[in-house]
């Protein structure tokens, strides 16, 4: 029985379930909480605080004291050697004091850039496509996001063996291998943030196409049939009608494409630890912190200006997504 | 709604099922716990097969002589030099590998580490004083038991010189002859790495003391030369003059990339330590293998002849759980026998103590220890010499890559640049 | 859900009668014909990888890597399992993985409904904070992180030195405070599509609020549930930066990141590595066919909300 309530539930589209929800005037809800008992109240209390705690505990006190910590110098041994030195972290990110600071900042952009420009829009195009009725449409689904389930390391590894000068595969396609002529894909500072892109997005756009595809599916065929019947072409049904519609799914594509771009570091920690040509943000905060002589104050002046950076997207996130619901 | 009457009994089970799996968690994360009360911790970075084979037959026999059993816990030799800094402040083992130089003197001037001069006073005699110098802290006491060194040097296959008629260069001339004659063979003169950031340093610190000496290696490296000296420049031209002698796309390739296109004679020498034979796997190879030190200028600095020989060796973390067995462990490591073991498996270095039984180095050890007795004067490494975040990645690392990604760039605002950060440190 | 209705009447507005090009013949040959290079352009390099994988070094460097010939065989593979010493690398990945799955579940469904079942002042706020917290960029706790991992005194049987720092709990915890954000969202927007009437007949029931919880509602929530453990098994699995930071001993690394480490063992035998890599990859992949509904679901359950 419970079974058969389950399925009548899933199925049960979100937005009838969210009409009940709101039907229920709030005067009703409080009622209904004060009419728990002393235990059971007690009871939520701990259910919502033992996570709340942990969560807070380990992600938002961190982040409070690193906003904290970027304004001092510390080596990171014995907390009586923290010293607070003002802004001076931040102008030496600034005044181009430690060189590597905006060239990371640059990749940042770069890496956000070619996400948003090229990687997202061919993750979307590559759902619309696999949204037609076509033969074989699971196994072309399969192949195109097989990438998103390896890690960003096996990736790295993975794309190693094509772009390496002397055994891998392009080089050996080109007969450079092992020439002077190799190109060095990965060492050339020029041309190696290019191909650790291609890299990301091959796995990234296949995470944009299932997001994607599980959105169309969800668009109501009857409003393509109408926009065909008015004329539309198939390029004018899906910007104006099908895109709107799918606006809580962009949001969350939009969010992804720039937390991952921000988030960026296995891949080039990888194939270089993040040197070369591939400095990012997250590689310079690591750098400064784990390093064997730590500077940790440094480190946390650039975690908090990536802190800045994401900050952005997160709030208009949480305005968009948690607000209009709750409306 | 019938079907949602509670049933206390799977309310029950699912309890249990909860109860059952945290106390899997629990018991999940104790594996792995405990450990013999007489033996020794012992944090390694030997993670490369060669000398991690090596360093555990040398433990192995100190187990045999001191009833010291070393427990051996493994980190890749990178991760390792990163996470040394909380490892020593949190639960390091008793016993850890490390380096002579700056890099010692740094976490025993931080009290990370525990002293050993009466360790010292038992095995002092064993060392020469360069050796003490090289273990000793600020403080004036002993913190490092040296296990061995290894010269830098230009390294190559002798069947290859012999077939094409080479001749060892001396000077900086015919060494920069024999390249040409190298690329008129079709071969790529010197293999060169730097992808890991620190091999190139080698070949700063040997072009810096050919050209300015010991001395102002040391006084640069400690901050008391600046790097916008005309003498730094003169090293970065000298370095150009070499350029086009390397293989290129080095910032692409690993050191043992490099090693192996030497061993596979597409490259005639290869400027390296010594370890570059661990990628021999072959005997018949690294039998093949020989070395000269790198050439001299013709100037003041040829009789000094100094070179880069950094030594390795082991330190006490601050509070050993077994302070007596890790002593022990220590005298016996450095003790010949104990490091001839280490050398056996790996012959690519030489053993550290004086009473060391060097009759049975191979032809490649005895000329390790007869460059490193004709050097007047024996450097560490860029990396061990000077505070290590000025070496790492986001200093010398990156700046030496910058330098090779565009040799041709303004050498003063380059220059001006490692100033700069060495003064924001 | 208001969007539809003005969506449909613009287009007919203002959208010019075009020539129609009903789908026709040719152009699902093109279209076929177009996914049948992209999908194989997506699989190359991993195919590549398993062709190198099953060749032996000296082979390859004698013919080349882009060569027919040779010996076929799959000593790569037994070679990586016993030199990098796999299996102690998978358990590790399994002592870390399994916990905290099960705890990120477990705890992210209590908050889920505490918030969709009940109203609560703080409600909002509450989710607000979890989602934005998952949002955020690792590197900006890490600092702090790593001094609480080395400060935090933790007892025995959960931490065999007394600390987060270097400890399968420490990296267990780190998973669980960061996914628990996006776990506790999906589950709270699926809870609230599950009518509240239950909760009321509960309460005539004589329900407590815990036997609510464990008893109708968790049930209830089976395939989010379901989803979200196959979702959160791949990221945990694959999880490279965490153990890289917060562990220290080699032995204990998680298979991920112990890769890493492997590389300089393996010398430049690429073989090696590109069979080490499959071996490691192999699980995720197995999860991927087998559970790949699971796996989608999950992914889109954070997305279109139920």
């Amino acid at each position: 029985m419970t079974d058969q309530l389950l399925h009548e539930r899933s199925s049960t589209p979100p937005a009838a379930a969210a009409g009940g929800v709101a039907a229920s005037p709030p005067a009703r809800r409080r009622s209904r909480f004060s009419l728990l008992t002393r235990r059971d109240k007690i009871l939520l209390g701990v259910m919502v605080g033992v996570p709340t705690f942990i969560h807070v505990f380990f992600i938002w006190l961190p982040t409070i004291l690193s906003a904290i910590l970027s304004f001092t110098n510390w080596n990171g041994i014995g907390l009586d050697r923290i010293v607070f030195v003002g802004t001076k972290n931040y102008e030496d990110l600034f005044t181009g004091v430690y060189a590597p600071f905006w060239p990371a900042l640059q990749h940042n952009l770069i890496w956000l850039v070619v996400f948003t420009v090229l990687a997202t829009p061919i993750g979307i195009f590559f759902a619309v496509l696999l949204d037609k009725e076509i033969r074989g449409t699971r196994i072309y689904q399969s192949a195109l996001y097989l990438p998103v389930v390896l890690s960003l390391a096996i990736v790295g590894f993975i794309w190693q063996l094509i772009y390496s000068p002397d055994q891998g595969l392009i080089n050996s396609l080109l007969g450079t291998a092992k020439t002077p002529e190799a190109i060095d894909w990965l060492g050339n500072r020029d041309i190696n943030l290019w191909a650790i892109l291609v890299a990301a997005s091959w796995r990234h756009i296949g995470y944009i196409m299932v997001l994607y595809l599980a959105g169309l599916k969800s668009v109501d065929p009857n409003l393509k049939e109408a926009a065909a019947i008015d004329g539309a072409t198939e390029t004018q049904t899906f910007f104006r009608v099908v895109l709107p519609v799918l606006r809580p799914i962009n949001l969350v594509v939009i969010v992804i494409t720039v937390i991952e771009s921000l988030r960026a570091f296995d891949l080039v920690f990888i194939t270089n630890r993040g040197l070369n040509g591939l400095e990012l943000l997250s590689v310079l905060v690591t750098n400064n912190i784990i390093g064997e002589a730590s500077r940790i104050g440094f480190g946390s002046a650039i975690a908090m200006i990536l802190l800045v950076i994401s900050v952005g997207p997160i709030i208009y996130y949480l305005t968009r997504s948690l607000k209009a619901e709750q409306a | 709604m019938p079907a949602l009457a509670l049933r206390p009994r799977r309310l029950m089970a699912r309890a249990l099922v909860l109860g059952a799996a945290l106390v899997l968690i629990v018991a999940g994360c104790g594996i792995g716990a405990t450990e013999a009360p007489t033996s020794v911790t012992v944090g390694s970075n030997y993670s490369d097969e060669v000398p991690k084979a090596a360093f555990a037959s040398m433990l192995e026999y100190c187990a045999g002589e001191t009833d010291v059993e070393a427990t051996i816990n493994t980190t890749e030799h990178g991760k390792f030099q990163d996470s040394i800094n909380a490892y020593l402040q949190a639960t390091p083992d008793d016993v850890f590998t490390w380096f002579a130089g700056y890099r010692m003197r740094f976490f025993a001037g931080q009290g990370l580490a525990t002293d050993i001069s009466d360790v010292w006073a038992n095995v002092g005699s064993n060392y020469s004083e360069a050796f003490k110098t090289a273990s000793t802290g600020d403080d004036g006491k002993q913190y490092f038991i040296p296990m061995y060194n290894y010269p830098w040097v230009v390294i190559y296959r002798k069947s290859l010189f012999q077939d094409n008629g080479y001749e060892i260069p001396t000077t900086w001339s015919e060494f920069k002859d024999l390249a040409e004659q190298m690329q008129d063979d079709d071969l790529v003169p010197m293999a060169f790495a730097d992808k890991d950031g620190w091999p190139a340093m080698g070949t700063f610190d040997i072009l810096n003391m050919r050209q300015n000496g010991y001395q102002f290696h040391v006084d640069l490296m400690a901050g008391t030369e600046k790097w916008t000296d005309p003498r730094v420049a003169d090293v970065f031209e000298l370095w150009k003059e070499l350029l086009p002698y390397l293989q290129t796309n080095a910032l692409g390739r690993t050191w043992q990339e490099g090693a192996q296109s030497m061993i596979n004679k597409e490259a005639g020498m290869y400027f390296l330590g010594t370890f570059a034979g661990e990628q021999a796997s072959d005997p018949a190879i690294h039998d093949d293998l020989d070395f000269f030190p790198f050439p001299v200028l013709g100037n003041e600095w040829d009789a000094e002849n100094a070179i880069d020989a950094p030594i390795d060796g082991l330190m006490l973390s601050k509070s050993p759980k077994n302070l007596a067995g890790a002593k022990k462990l220590l005298e016996c490591v450095a003790t010949g026998e104990a490091q001839i073991k280490f050398l056996e498996s790996s012959p690519n270095n030489v053993a550290a103590a004086k009473d060391a039984d060097t009759s049975g180095y191979t032809p490649f050890q005895k000329k390790m220890a007869e460059i490193i007795g004709n050097s007047g004067a024996i450097a560490q490494f860029l990396d061990r010499d000077t505070r290590p975040d000025f070496a790492g990645g986001n200093g010398m690392q990156k700046f030496l890559q910058d330098f090779l990604a565009d040799p041709d760039q303004d050498l003063n605002a380059f220059l001006t640049g490692i100033q700069t950060f060495y003064d924001s440190l | 859900m208001t969007a539809p209705a003005a969506a449909t009447s613009r287009p007919a507005a203002d959208v010019a009668p075009v020539a129609r090009r009903r789908r026709t013949p040719p152009g699902r040959m093109l279209l076929q014909g177009f996914l049948i290079v992209t999908s194989l352009v997506w699989l190359a390099p991993i195919l590549w990888a398993l062709y190198t994988s099953l060749r032996p070094y000296a082979d390859t460097a004698r013919l080349g890597y882009v060569s027919i010939g040779g010996d076929y065989n799959l000593q790569n593979y037994v070679d990586s399992w016993t030199q990098a010493e796999l299996p102690k690398y998978f358990l590790n990945t399994l002592i870390i993985v399994v916990p905290a799955v099960i705890l990120t579940l477990m705890l992210a469904s209590m908050v889920a409904f505490a918030v969709s079942r009940y109203s609560w002042r703080f409600n909002l706020l509450l989710l607000m904070v979890f989602t934005a917290g998952n949002l955020l960029p690792q590197q900006v706790v890490i600092t702090p992180l790593y001094r609480l991992y080395l400060a935090l005194p933790i007892p025995r049987p959960l931490s065999d030195n007394g600390l987060l720092y270097d400890q399968y709990i420490g990296i267990a915890i780190i998973h669980i405070a960061f996914q628990l954000g996006f776990c506790t969202f999906v589950l709270s927007n699926y809870m609230k599509t599950i009518p509240r009437e239950l909760n009321e007949a509960a309460v005539v029931d004589g329900a407590g609020v815990f036997r609510t919880y464990l008893e109708i509602i968790m049930p209830l929530c089976r395939p989010p549930l379901a989803a979200l453990a196959t979702l959160q098994f791949t990221w945990v699995y694959n999880d490279f930066f965490w153990a890289i930071i917060l562990m220290k001993s080699g032995d204990k690394l998680p298979i991920t990141s112990a890769l890493n480490n492997l590389k300089g063992q393996f010398f430049i035998d690429n073989n090696l590595v590109a069979a080490g890599s499959i071996l490691v990859a192999l699980p995720t992949l197995i999860v991927f066919f087998v559970l790949q509904k699971q796996f989608i679901k999950g992914l889109t359950l954070g997305s279109t909300k139920g």
